[in-house]
C-alpha cells in the first residue's frame, strides 16, 4: 500500500524545520523559499499549517503540462521529468493550492516528490505535525478533508 | 565563503547613506560571527569611552555562520553595542525568523552609525537597501509596527524593531523581532531609539551554502537526535517551556522571592509551567529550525482577552515571585506589555520588586509613587507600573532607569539586586554558588546566559555538581562562559547545550565553514571573545570592585528552606576564577594570556 504525508496543524510549532531540510534536499543549500513545503502560521488564531503537494489523483499540474513532463508513478506520486520540462510554469498557475513554485537557486520548478519514499520533512519534524503514513481509508479521508478546506480557502482568496 | 554570506551592510544614519562592504574574513575566522564578530567590529570602530546614548555609539546586528541553516535551533542574531543600563559591552541575542531572513538577503550583519535627524526604518529586499521615513511608525507598539510593515510590503517581510519604550530611552528597552522575540537585556533598544531607528524590515531569497553539505547534514542530524533524547531539551522544554524550571529552582531553595528577601516561594506552583500549560497555552512556538519549541503561544480569556507569547521562566519569576505575585494572568499580561512596548521583562519585574521593598521599608512613599501604595503581591499595581514605565509616566519615569539608579536615588542602592547595574535573574547565588560567581564576572552585568552553571549545579547536565559547594565552580564556569561565547557567536540557541556539547558544535562548525579547527581551538576562540569583552570593560574603568554581588547575597543568609543559612562565598571562587582565566589578582588579563589569545 502507498504512503501519504499527513499534516496535523494542531501539532505544528511553526519552526520551519521542514522548509529548511526540504530546501537542502532539493538544492544542497538552505533557503525556505526554495522548499516544496511551506508553513503558514496564523498566529492570531494559534494555528500553523505546513502545506505541500497533495499528490492529487486528478492532478491539474499534470493535465496542463504542454510537453507531458509531469507524470504519476505507480504509487500516485506526481513527478517532473526535468529533461522534458521547458520551464513554461503553466503548472505553477494551475495548481489550486499554490504548491508548485520556482526555485530561486536554480530557476527550476520545486515540487514535492516525497524524497523517493523517505520524506525528509516528516523525518525531521520535531513535533510530528508532518508524518508519513500508510494511506488507510481513515487517513485518506482526513487528508481529503484538509485538502478540501485549503481549496475552499484558496477560492475565497485568503 | 561558505556559511557566511560575505557582505556587511553599513548604514550611516546621520547622512542617510547605505554601503555594502566585504566581510572581514580574518575577523570572521578569529571571532566566528554574531556576538564575537559584532563585538570585534564594534571595538575596532568605536571610541571606548563613548556615551551609550550618543551619536558616536554604534549599533550592530550580526548573524553567525550557522544562523539559518539546518543546525539545531540556529535562529539567532546578536545586537551589539555599549549598554546604557550597564556601561559595559552589550551583546543581546534573539531567535524567531528575523536573523535567518537577514542572512538570506545576503548579509551577515548591519552596522548602524550616527543618528538620524528624523525617525527612519531600514528596508532590505536582497540587493535593494534603503532608509525610509518612519514618522508614521513613531509611537507605535512592536505589534503595530510589525503588522504595518507586513501590510505595506507583504507577509514575507520579517521585522525587528523597538516599541515606545525604546523611543523614550527606557534604559532596559529591548530590540524585538517577529513581534514576541527579544534581544532583551542591557538596554540595546534605547540605543536604537536614540538613533531614531524604528525598525529593520527584511526579505531575502538567497541560499546559505555550506562547505561540505553531506557531512554538515550528518553533523546536524546527530545533534538533533541527541537533543531529542535529552530529558531537558527533548522532554521538559517542549512540554512546559522554560517555565518548567519554576518548581525545580524553588525546590533547591534558590528561587528569589520578595526582592531576594527569601529564596523559597510558597505559591510557586501557581506561576509554573504546569499552570501555564493548563490555563493559557494555545500551542508551542518554535523559532527557525528549532527542534525544541520552548516558546509558548498563550491566550488570556478573562479581562485581558489577548493572544501573545510568554511568559518565560525568568519573566514569570521577575514579575511573579520576586514581587510575591502568584496571579499568572497578570504576569502574562505584564509580559505581553513588555513585548509590545519593547522592554526587558527581567529588569522590569526586578525593578518593581525593588520599589516594593523600598516602599515596605518606608524609603519610598505614596507621594513618590503618585498617591498610591505599592505593596508586595499587588498584581494590579505591577501591571500598571509596567505600562507607566514604558510610557515614562509618573513614577514609571524613575523605574525606567532600572532598579540600581532608582534605589540609589532614594539612598538605598544596596536594595537593588544587580551586578554592574543589571538585574540578576531567577537563581539565587546564595543557594547555587556557581551562578553567583557568573553574575559577578559576567561581562554584561547580572545575567544567567553568559555561563549557565544551573545545568551542572541543579539539572545535572552534563554531570551533577552540589549547588551549595564552591569547589570546582570557577573551573566549570570558565568552560561554560567560553563555550557560551562560541554558541552565541555561531548563531545557535544556548538551549542546545543541554543536549549537545563542544564535539557536536565543533563538528557542525567545521563542516559548515570548511575550516580545519580542533574542538580545543574552537573553545579557545570563546576564551578570546571573553577576554576581548573583558578588555573593553577594563578600558571603561571597571575593576575588581565591580566583579561583585549585592551585599544581600554576600552577607544576609537565606532565612529559610533547603539553603537556609547560606550566603554566596564569592571571595574564594573569584580568586580561583581569576587564576584559571590567566588574569592577575586584580582581574586584569596578563600580557602572556593576551598574547596567547592573539589579543596583544
Amino acid at each position: 500500500m502507498s504512503k501519504i504525508l499527513m499534516v496535523s496543524p494542531k501539532k505544528c510549532t511553526g519552526c520551519k524545520t521542514c522548509e529548511v531540510i526540504c530546501s537542502f534536499t532539493k538544492t544542497n543549500a538552505f533557503n525556505p523559499k526554495n522548499a516544496a513545503v511551506t508553513v503558514h502560521d496564523y498566529e492570531d488564531v494559534g494555528i500553523a499549517v505546513p502545506m505541500m503537494c497533495m499528490q492529487c489523483e486528478d492532478a491539474a499540474c499534470k493535465n496542463i503540462c504542454p510537453v507531458s513532463a509531469i507524470t504519476q508513478n505507480k504509487d500516485g506520486t506526481t513527478l517532473i521529468d526535468f529533461d522534458k520540462c521547458i520551464g513554461c510554469k503553466m503548472c505553477v498557475s494551475a495548481c489550486p493550492f499554490g504548491n508548485m513554485s520556482v526555485s530561486f537557486e536554480n530557476r527550476r520548478l520545486t515540487k514535492c516528490d516525497l524524497c523517493d519514499g523517505a520524506p525528509k520533512c516528516a523525518e525531521f519534524c520535531p513535533s510530528a505535525a508532518i508524518t508519513y503514513v500508510e494511506a488507510t481509508g481513515l487517513n485518506i479521508l482526513r487528508k481529503k478533508d484538509l485538502a478540501r478546506r485549503f481549496k475552499d480557502l484558496a477560492e475565497e482568496g485568503v | 565563503m561558505n556559511a557566511w554570506m560575505g557582505t556587511i551592510l553599513r548604514v550611516n544614519l546621520t547622512t542617510g547613506t547605505v554601503t555594502k562592504e566585504k566581510l572581514n574574513e580574518k575577523f570572521a575566522k578569529d571571532y566566528i560571527g554574531a556576538r564575537g564578530l559584532g563585538t570585534k567590529y564594534y571595538m575596532d570602530e568605536v571610541k571606548h569611552d563613548v556615551e551609550p546614548l550618543s551619536v558616536g555609539n554604534n549599533l550592530i546586528f550580526m548573524t553567525g555562520p550557522l544562523t539559518g541553516t539546518f543546525a539545531a535551533s540556529s535562529a539567532r542574531y546578536n545586537v551589539v553595542t555599549k549598554g546604557p543600563l550597564t556601561g559595559t559591552i552589550a551583546a543581546s541575542n534573539s531567535g524567531g525568523v528575523f536573523g535567518p531572513e537577514l542572512k538570506m538577503a545576503g548579509y551577515d550583519g548591519i552596522i548602524f552609525e550616527g543618528k538620524s535627524p528624523k525617525p527612519v526604518y531600514l528596508f532590505i529586499e536582497d540587493y535593494e537597501v534603503h532608509l525610509e521615513d518612519a514618522s508614521l511608525l513613531w509611537g507605535k507598539t512592536v505589534f503595530e509596527t510589525t503588522d504595518l510593515m507586513n501590510e505595506k510590503y507583504g507577509e514575507d517581510f520579517k521585522t525587528s524593531c523597538i516599541g515606545p519604550a525604546g523611543e523614550k530611552l527606557v534604559l532596559f528597552a529591548s530590540v524585538m523581532n517577529d513581534k514576541h522575540r527579544a534581544a532583551g537585556r542591557t538596554g540595546v533598544g534605547a540605543v536604537m531609539g536614540f538613533k531614531n531607528l524604528k525598525a529593520v524590515t527584511v526579505k531575502g531569497t538567497k541560499s546559505i551554502h555550506v562547505a561540505d553539505p553531506k557531512a554538515f547534514f550528518e553533523a546536524c542530524k546527530d545533534a538533533r537526535i541527541k537533543l531529542k533524547a535529552n530529558p531537558v531539551s527533548g522532554v521538559g522544554l517542549p512540554a512546559y517551556g522554560s517555565e518548567v524550571l519554576v518548581n525545580i529552582i524553588n525546590s533547591v531553595g534558590g528561587f528569589p522571592t520578595g526582592n531576594w528577601q527569601e529564596s523559597v516561594y510558597d505559591k510557586a506552583d501557581d506561576i509554573g509551567g504546569e499552570s501555564l500549560v493548563a490555563k493559557y497555552l494555545v500551542r508551542n512556538k518554535g523559532c527557525f529550525a528549532c527542534g525544541i519549541g520552548c516558546g509558548r503561544l498563550t491566550k488570556l480569556t478573562g479581562k485581558y482577552n489577548e493572544i501573545g507569547e510568554g511568559p518565560e521562566f525568568e519573566s514569570a519569576w521577575a514579575m511573579g515571585a520576586d514581587c510575591r505575585i502568584n496571579d499568572l494572568e497578570a504576569i502574562t499580561k505584564a509580559n505581553y506589555i513588555c513585548n509590545e512596548m519593547g522592554m526587558d521583562t527581567i529588569t522590569m519585574g526586578s525593578t518593581i520588586a525593588c520599589a516594593m521593598e523600598l516602599y515596605e521599608k518606608g524609603y519610598l512613599t505614596d507621594k513618590d509613587l503618585g498617591g498610591k501604595p505599592l505593596l508586595f503581591g499587588d498584581a494590579e499595581a505591577m501591571v500598571d507600573f509596567v505600562m507607566k514605565t514604558a510610557r515614562r509616566e509618573g513614577f514609571g519615569d524613575v523605574m525606567a532607569l532600572g532598579s540600581y539608579r532608582m534605589a540609589d536615588k532614594f539612598g538605598h542602592a544596596e536594595l537593588s539586586m544587580t551586578a554592574k547595574k543589571q538585574e540578576m535573574p531567577a537563581y539565587d547565588g546564595r543557594a547555587i554558588q556557581g551562578i553567583g560567581l557568573n553574575y559577578a564576572t559576567s561581562n554584561r552585568g547580572g545575567c544567567h546566559v553568559r555561563g549557565y552553571t544551573i545545568s551542572p549545579e541543579v539539572l545535572g547536565l552534563p554531570f551533577k555538581m552540589d549547588p551549595f559547594v564552591t569547589e570546582g565552580k570557577a573551573n566549570i564556569l570558565k568552560i561554560f562562559q567560553d563555550l557560551t561565547a562560541v554558541v552565541d557567536s555561531l548563531g545557535l540557541c544556548l538551549f542546545t547545550t543541554f543536549g549537545i556539547g563542544l564535539p557536536e558544535i565543533a563538528a557542525m562548525y567545521r563542516t559548515a565553514t570548511g575550516i580545519d579547527i580542533s574542538d580545543a581551538e574552537l573553545l579557545n576562540i570563546g576564551d578570546r571573545i571573553w577576554n576581548m569583552e573583558k578588555l573593553y570593560n577594563l578600558e571603561n574603568g571597571f575593576t575588581k570592585a565591580d566583579d561583585t554581588l549585592p551585599p544581600r547575597l554576600l552577607k544576609d543568609p537565606i532565612p529559610a528552606g533547603p539553603a537556609k543559612g547560606r550566603v554566596n562565598q564569592l571571595d574564594v571562587m573569584l580568586k580561583e576564577y581569576y587564576e584559571l582565566r590567566g588574569w592577575d589578582a586584580m582581574g586584569v588579563p596578563t600580557k602572556e594570556k593576551l598574547k596567547a589569545l592573539g589579543l596583544a
